[in-house]
């Protein structure tokens, strides 16, 4: 279902990986590709893995079996960014807004000059009109984990992944964050995974949606999403966007009655 | 300002009532001298005597002990937390001698460092050592994993994880120990000061002046002991303050 992307459009190919938790298989032999520019998004019933996978792509939990490779290389040799849900935990507080973006470039060793045209770039993009000179305990949710994105973007990295990024948040923040993010990662051609247990959030910030079954999580359905960008609010009215959510909750609400299981 | 006067009137109240202890002869006075005689006999032995050296000894054994203590608790504190399964193993004899009274080692190290000012400064430095290193420990060990794991995934290796990320993580909980490490070796040095062959300190004033019925200097070295102890412990809270401003944020 899922190798139908040539292996040099490919940014990720995802073969056979497998995860179990005390003997329950969570992925039994999970396939996929990522297009290079592509946004993915995963959508799946609670508990179906969707945060098991990402680590795992991104290398923060190790797989039982399978091989996970960014155009031929592993994780430890790609660069990556990655954008937590707790946005609180995630960021230093002890460095400024700025620093905290600045890190990765510094870990990296990138002289100073490059560092601050990066950063220069990064608020451009995001047209950023608060300081990033304060604290991160200083500043509002949303305006938190845009920190958080810009410092995961500030390597240029060859995959984004996005663990439930604007779940923390309230709806009018996200949807204003979504669009930022939405056009920013389009205008540079970003290739990002995204992991939502938002159905409407889902479909509106990617290129695909992988619909996931209960675990073990199989592949059910591959939905493209060929709204065009930049996306808003009103997007999310149009008939074409109305009839992806239609296809994706039929096949979810399919998927979760076909596999009656004891909730635990 | 306003958060002044609650104190402040509280130890008017004080000393009020101490007054009133005096006024209604509730002990012998050589036993309980009034408050004025008591502020006159300190301020004399500070003016004449010998109480200002007293205090700068002290002072000076316990800022010396909580030095070594921390140059000790504070890294191998943080190499513990970071080595959580080895910490573990020596949890056990870690947390014993941190419940053990200090004052129980001190034959121990009259034996180790002779009657000198190195025993003194030792017992107080290894309580101290002990505290500050159990609460580097856990703030390395309760670190947000999230945290952790954002600078892996940046690229960031095993040395730069502890540099970058666990020992700021673990710094409100080591500023904690080493207040707390530094009243303890005030209690500890004072106490030495009693028993353990000195001729100067605070605590060797104030069982002095016990000895030889000097009650207001008695009263007035145990205030300034007071004072001491209290401003130390104020001190490492504005540091608190001032250092680890993200705490509870």
């Amino acid at each position: 279902m899922s190798g139908a992307i040539p292996p040099r459009e490919a940014a990720v190919s995802v073969r056979g990986l497998s995860k179990a938790y005390r003997g329950q298989p969570v992925h039994a032999g999970l396939d996929l590709d990522l297009r290079r520019g592509d946004i993915l998004s995963v959508f799946g019933p609670n508990g179906c893995g969707k945060s098991t996978l990402i680590n795992m792509m991104a290398g923060l939990l190790p797989a039982d079996a399978g091989s996970v490779l960014f155009d031929g290389r592993t994780v430890a040799e790609a660069r990556i960014g990655y954008v937590f849900q707790n946005y609180r935990e995630a960021l230093m507080p002890w460095k400024r807004a700025a620093d905290n973006i600045r890190y990765p470039l510094r870990l990296m060793g990138r002289p100073r000059a490059e560092v601050e045209r990066r950063l220069e770039a990064l608020v451009a993009a995001f047209q950023v009109r608060f300081d990033l000179d304060r604290y991160p305990y200083e500043m509002s949710g949303g305006q938190q984990q845009l920190v958080s994105v810009m410092r995961a973007l500030a390597v240029e990295p060859e995959v984004l992944f996005l663990d439930e990024p604007f779940s923390a948040l309230d709806y009018e923040t996200t949807l204003s964050l979504r669009e930022l993010l939405g056009r920013v990662l389009k205008e540079n051609r970003v290739t990002a995974m995204l992991v939502s247990h938002d159905l409407e959030e889902s479909i509106a910030l990617s290129d695909r949606v992988l619909m996931l079954t209960r675990r073990p999580a199989r592949i059910v359905d591959d939905v493209p999403v060929p709204l065009p960008w930049p996306r808003g609010a009103e997007t999310l009215l149009s008939p074409e966007f109305v009839a992806i959510k239609r296809r994706c909750l039929d096949v979810f609400t399919a998927s979760v009655r076909a596999t009656p299981e004891a909730v635990s | 300002m306003c958060g002044l006067v609650p104190p402040l009137l509280g130890a008017v109240g004080f000393v009020a009532l101490w007054q009133a202890a005096v006024l209604l002869r509730l002990a012998d006075p050589v036993l309980l001298p009034s408050p004025a005689e008591t502020a006159r006999d300190t301020w004399a032995a500070f003016r004449t005597g010998t109480l200002g050296h007293d205090v700068a000894r002290t002072v000076q054994r316990t800022v010396l002990s909580f030095l070594l203590a921390t140059a000790i608790g504070v890294p191998l504190g943080v190499a513990l937390g970071a080595r959580e399964r080895l910490y573990r193993a020596v949890e056990f004899v870690v947390d014993f001698f941190r419940s053990t009274p200090a004052s129980a080692l001190f034959p121990l190290f009259l034996v180790l460092f002779g009657t000198g000012e190195a025993t003194k400064v030792a017992v107080a430095a290894f309580g101290a050592a002990l505290v500050i290193l159990f609460n580097a420990a856990y703030g390395v060990m309760n670190a947000r994993r999230t945290r952790v794991l954002a600078a892996q995934v940046m690229g960031a290796g095993p040395f730069r994880v502890l540099t970058d990320v666990l020992v700021w993580e673990a710094l409100p909980q080591i500023l904690v120990g080493m207040r707390q490490g530094v009243s303890l070796a005030l209690v500890i040095v004072v106490v030495a000061e009693m028993f353990i062959g000195s001729t100067d300190g605070i605590g060797q004033r104030v069982i002095n002046a016990q000895m030889l019925f000097e009650s207001g200097l008695m009263y007035g070295a145990i205030f300034v002991a007071g004072a001491l102890g209290y401003a130390l412990n104020l001190l490492f809270l504005l540091a608190e303050k001032r250092f680890v401003h993200w705490s509870g944020k």
